[in-house]
């Protein structure tokens, strides 16, 4: 397998290195703005946001216990907690987005059934930690508050409606235990944990804390003394670290940080350089025409959204690959409304990953909640863009 | 003695095969070690996070990259019983 995959490499580079006129001044300037895209991200991008959010992604996968999550989908728990716990649980569980498919297999077999195994389905890979903050970061936090608010909205709602449509009736008659996994007594009171959490986040916060717009306000004072406050977190944490930890943890923690990291920053290098290849930065135009984007996806009608919405369900986006992707693409004249359509159908759906939901659940439900993928990610765009 | 370890084929889960081997090898214990990739599969051993470490039947360990001397303790632990 491995060795298959090298010789598709060497075929691959080779033809590309064969075909691509490099002689031609529109790829010239193409690649140019390939690179001062990755340029851009590893001098503003990387050291301040992505790397603490592999810290915390890190943390969140060695810190928190899944078990006490993971018992909210079993088919005993009262459904308004298996719905609402699934629309967020992602952020904790599956911060690996391969995690997400396994889970949501169980919890439709064992658990509480395809509403809430909907949900997670869909919310997770949304609501990944990594992406969100990403997704603030470069695109702004209103698309990335959107984005999270719109994932989680439409979770739940594209969940009952699976339920409505599918769930069978006798499912009650499961007596067989289906939390697999005992909880396992916390090391730590839950406090510590939370403060710890909080504290990262807080700095991640306030290291990213954006040029106010106008002078004077709160707004400002903070930018003022961002680094400061920054400085006092990260001595608090330091602390924290030290004291409430001990060493095997603290291994454990920058090991798993370091397996995002080696899984994600590949991908995400890749992706830059190819959304900046084709696309290119805001306000410099690549491989792809601005007009073309425009007139595909610009504005905020309902074919632009709809049109948005189907590219990115059947599209494969690498973790956080859609950010760099969607930059690209706003630059060059996409509305805001089709971006988020984008973001809500892309990271959830793939042609790939489609084949193994209906293998999980079948070819009809499969296609309904693909169709309702879709529809949801289409009116969260057609609302967004007019806001 | 039974391991298997779930998981859908990510380094995570690759990580806790490769931890599984070496603690075998260090307490020099012989296993029919398998990874079981297929979600579906995966959802049969119940409601859990992956990767997950399965020995003789029992979950040991679920969501989550369990640490060397976690997994001989258990692989010692079956052992015995």
């Amino acid at each position: 397998m491995k060795d298959r995959w090298i010789l598709s490499i060497f075929v691959a580079v080779f033809l590309a290195a064969f075909f691509i006129p490099f002689g031609q001044l529109n790829i010239q300037r193409a690649l140019i703005e390939a690179f001062s895209l990755l340029q851009e991200y590893a001098r503003e991008h990387v050291l301040l946001c992505l790397i603490p959010a592999f810290f915390i992604a890190g943390a969140i996968s060695v810190f928190i216990k899944k078990a006490s999550v993971i018992k909210y989908f079993g088919a005993q728990a009262r459904k308004i907690l298996s719905y609402s716990v699934a629309s967020v649980s992602g952020s904790i569980l599956a911060v690996c987005s391969c995690t997400v498919l396994p889970l949501f297999a169980s919890i439709y077999t064992r658990g509480a059934g395809i509403g809430p195994a909907t949900v997670f389905l869909y919310s997770g890979p949304a609501v990944n930690v990594l992406a969100i903050i990403l997704t603030a970061k470069v695109l702004g936090t209103q698309l990335g508050v959107a984005r999270a608010v719109g994932a989680i909205v439409f979770a739940v709602l594209i969940g009952w409606i699976m339920h409505v449509l599918f769930e069978k009736k006798q499912k009650s008659a499961e007596t067989q235990p289906d939390i697999a996994i005992e909880e396992e007594p916390g090391s730590r009171p839950l406090w510590k944990t939370a403060i710890y959490f909080a504290t990262m986040v807080a700095i991640l916060v306030f290291i990213n804390w954006g040029k106010p717009g106008t002078e004077g306000g709160i707004w400002a004072t903070v930018y003022n003394t961002k680094w400061v406050v920054s400085g006092f977190l990260l001595i608090f944490l330091a602390w924290m670290i030290w004291v409430w930890f001990n060493k095997p943890e603290r291994k454990e923690w920058t090991f798993s940080t370091w397996i995002f990291a080696k899984q994600i920053f590949p991908l995400l290098f890749a992706g830059v350089l190819v959304a900046g290849f084709l696309l290119g930065r805001p306000g410099h135009e690549a491989l792809i025409p601005n007009e073309w984007v425009a007139q595909w996806v610009g504005g905020n009608s309902l074919g632009a959204n709809l049109f948005a919405s189907i590219a990115g369900a059947f599209m494969y986006f690498a973790t956080l690959t859609e950010v760099p992707i969607l930059q690209g693409l706003l630059g060059a004249g996409m509305g805001k409304g089709p971006a988020l359509a984008l973001l809500l159908a892309g990271p959830a759906l793939s042609l790939p990953n489609m084949l193994v939901i209906r293998s999980v659940m079948g070819t009809k439900k499969t296609l309904v909640y693909i169709l309702l993928v879709i529809i949801m990610a289409t009116i969260s765009g057609l609302i967004y863009g007019t806001v | 003695m039974e391991i298997r370890i779930l998981g859908a084929g990510c380094p995570r889960c690759n990580e806790v095969e490769k931890r599984t081997l070496n603690a075998l090898t260090r307490l020099n214990v012989a296993a029919d070690v398998q990874k079981i990739k297929d979600i579906n599969e995966i959802a049969k051993y119940g409601l859990l996070g992956t990767p997950a470490l399965v020995i003789n039947g029992k979950i040991k360990s679920s969501g989550r990259i369990p640490s060397l001397e976690e997994i001989k303790t258990w692989i010692l632990e079956e052992k015995q019983t």
